[in-house]
């Protein structure tokens, strides 16, 4: 397919002024704080308002039907201009693409367009302390009871739970079928009665993910994605989503980039070729992401989910830390100092372990596309 | 613009592919290092036929040119197949004489067969309307010096010219005595100054245009090189069994396979977005991206296969030890990584 740029310019021009004028001078405090996350979350409100918080859905659940090559220019744009991160990004690139193909219409009505505006903020809730790389081994149960499902058991490492609304995930519903077999995917309230959240400082301290206890939470029928029974196959459906594109765009990378040489001209001592090398190392990978990202959208298959998206994962996971640790390198002694670049890196280093670990996509990318033997690990 | 390769262009490559396939090109190279040029020659004529240096040369000087997205598809299976000869460099000469000869529509000097040197460099247009259709038909291979990136003339021994830029002036030479590589396929001779073919801020300009796309072209020979180097040695860990199994299934070996396809992958996409760039002012910045990126890549992808097969590959009659030496040499032929690197951010501090 030929991919014609210039035919996103005028929506790349739109979506440009608006945020010249919307986004906000000083940047809004850390998300990862009770103060912050109110923040994006009325900042959300506002890209709502404005048709710019989802824009690649339809536009009955908020967005305006933006193409592919749209959607990646709104990203160039939105990362270009420094604009906050977004509180809602496990609904929208987690649970949305989940509910578009496994969920039922009256599903969508109700969920999307409060995730869409930031009403309703969600966090995912998949590992358990038992469960994390090798996910299949959860033990959380969901039990039939009258009108829905009583959760019982732990989940951890849930982004965003500590001050989210609600939550998805999938739990064990039969404990006697196979470990892909009897999971059932189910959402919940955050605030429901027999809910406990202990939220997890990370390592700069800030409370980013939380621990769930649940101790006979109801959930009601209305609330399980797909069939009872079917939750390993819900929830690996859409995991190219989270490793792919669609949850690190190549804007963000690119605009990271752009970032970095402006700090490497301004601080920089331009002797050091060593540090130099690294800039421009970074910005190649960025730019090469950026390609790989037009030729992904460029293909009429849509290659590039399933196990090619693992290739996606390690690069982008990679480059973000690159990128953030040449920075902190760039400072120098100021490099241990709270700001964005910090920030940015404390974020990076949980990339390689989150949405599967470097070293699962290593043997997907292996066994999948490779082809070489699947072994006991 | 076109982020892949259109049907016609993948045929293109695919239809090389199965040329070079059949060819048996780790027999050309040994036989070339044995002092026999003539299995180069044909496979070179053939590699013409097939439309491979069309690409390079203009239409009005008997080319299909310019197809930079072409040219790259052509020198990715010419790298995947490490065939051996001066083959970036001749593609470096057909865009030198391109914008000498005033085909490209800036930089010349003057049109085909305008002899009065409108830019300077005298002599050039009649020069280029002599070699270019002979380049784009096969019977001329082009050694061409650029230093400081391209400092020896390759292959001099096969070439049907052998030019080197120096400063200003593009000049004929003398080659001196040969200087083995540590690629079998690969003869790197000293040159020294002849006559001046052509002179004046032109050839400065035309000379950097080359450069570009010399590297352009061995980068897309280095994705090529890569790919087959990964081919390969997935291929021999799937097959090769130690402790009872194949070696294949141990996750070190996986990972780090998986790693060079990882970082093949993302070279590749550079390499075609440095062809789309092509006529733009950014060109520069985006062949240094690719070349530095495929030179990694592929250099990663000829050390896991050499670390993978063990031994076998480090024995000089096996023939994957082609490709992993051809790596090797065009790492740095063309510009370094960090010669590339340097570039990009110097480009980057200019925008």
């Amino acid at each position: 397919m030929d991919l014609d740029l210039s035919s996103a310019e005028p929506f790349r021009a739109e979506v440009r002024d608006w945020l010249r004028a919307h986004v906000p001078a000083v940047p809004l405090p850390s998300l990862e704080t009770a103060e912050g996350f109110a923040a994006h979350r009325a900042w959300e409100r506002e890209l709502y308002d404005a048709r710019l918080s989802v824009v690649s859905w339809p536009a009955r659940y908020g967005g305006r039907d933006a193409s592919p090559l749209e959607w990646l220019v709104f990203e160039e744009e939105y990362h270009a201009a420094g604009a906050p991160g977004r509180v809602g990004q496990n609904g929208v690139n987690l649970l949305a693409p989940t509910l578009f193909a496994h969920g039922t219409p009256e599903q969508r009505e109700r969920i999307l367009p409060p995730m869409a505006s930031g009403a309703v903020v969600w966090a995912q809730a998949w590992s358990e302390p038992e469960a994390g790389s090798d996910l299949a081994s959860l033990r959380a149960t969901a039990t039939r009871v009258d009108g829905g499902w009583r959760l019982n058991g732990q989940k951890t490492w849930s982004s965003r739970a500590a001050f989210a609304d609600r939550g998805f995930g999938p739990f064990r519903s039969d404990p006697r079928a196979g470990r892909h077999r009897g999971l059932t995917y189910l959402m919940f309230s955050l605030d429901a009665e027999g809910l406990t959240r202990r939220p997890i400082g990370r390592l700069d301290g800030k409370p980013a993910f939380a621990e769930l206890f649940f101790d006979d939470v109801f959930v009601p029928d209305a609330d399980v994605i797909g069939a009872p029974g079917e939750g390993w196959r819900v929830a690996m459906a859409t995991t190219g989503d989270e490793r792919g594109l669609t949850l690190r765009s190549p804007g963000r990378f690119t605009a990271a980039a752009d970032r970095l040489v402006a700090l490497w001209r301004e601080r920089a001592d331009p002797a050091d070729t060593a540090l130099r090398d690294r800039v421009a190392d970074a910005w190649i990978r960025a730019r090469a992401y950026r390609l790989k990202g037009f030729e992904t959208i460029s293909r009429a298959d849509g290659a590039g989910a399933g196990a090619g998206s693992s290739l996606n994962k390690v690069f982008w996971s990679e480059l973000d830390l690159a990128l953030h640790e040449t920075a902190l390198d760039l400072l120098g002694p100021d490099g241990e100092l709270a700001g964005e670049w910090l920030e940015g890196y404390v974020f990076s280093l949980a990339g390689p372990i989150y949405a599967g670990t470097n070293e699962i996509q290593r043997d997907v990318i292996a066994e999948r596309v490779l082809g070489l033997p699947r072994a006991d690990r | 613009m076109k982020f892949i390769l259109d049907a016609e262009q993948r045929l293109f490559g695919e239809t090389l592919h199965r040329l070079l396939d059949g060819a048996g090109t780790p027999g050309v190279i040994r036989s070339r290092a044995a002092g026999e040029p003539e299995p180069v020659r044909s496979l070179w004529r053939a590699l013409a036929g097939a439309g491979v240096f069309a690409p390079a040369v203009p239409e009005a000087a008997g080319g299909a040119g310019p197809l930079p997205v072409e040219l790259v598809t052509a020198f990715h299976e010419l790298g995947r197949h490490a065939v051996p000869g001066p083959l970036a460099e001749t593609a470096a000469a057909a865009e030198l004489l391109t914008r000498l000869g005033g085909f490209s529509g800036s930089g010349g000097a003057g049109r085909a067969g305008d002899e009065s040197g409108t830019a300077g460099a005298a002599g050039a247009g009649g020069l280029a309307a002599e070699w270019l259709p002979r380049i784009a038909e096969g019977t001329a291979a082009v050694s061409l010096v650029l230093p400081p990136a391209v400092p020896y003339a390759l292959d001099a021994d096969l070439a049907d010219a052998v030019w080197l830029v120096d400063g200003d002036r593009l000049c004929e030479t003398v080659p001196g005595a040969a200087r083995s590589s540590l690629d079998p396929g690969r003869r790197l001779f000293p040159v020294r100054v002849g006559t001046v073919l052509a002179r004046g801020p032109a050839v400065r300009a035309a000379a950097r245009a080359a450069g570009d796309v010399g590297a352009l072209a061995c980068a897309a020979q280095l994705v090529g090189l890569g790919r087959r180097l990964l081919e390969a040695t997935v291929a021999y860990a799937a097959a090769r069994h130690q402790f009872g199994r194949p070696i294949g299934s141990f996750q070190a070996v996986k990972h780090r396979l998986a790693d060079v396809l990882v970082a093949l992958e993302y070279a590749r996409p550079l390499v075609h977005g440095a062809a789309l760039a092509y006529g733009s002012p950014d060109l520069p910045r985006d062949v240094s991206a690719a070349k530095a990126a495929a030179s990694e890549a592929a250099y990663a992808a000829a050390r896991t296969a050499l670390q993978v097969h063990g031994a076998i590959a480090y024995t000089d009659e096996y023939d994957l030890g082609l490709w992993i030496r051809r790596a090797r040499a065009l790492r740095t032929a063309w510009g370094s990584p960090a010669d590339h690197r340097a570039r990009v951010m110097s480009c980057l501090a200019e925008s």
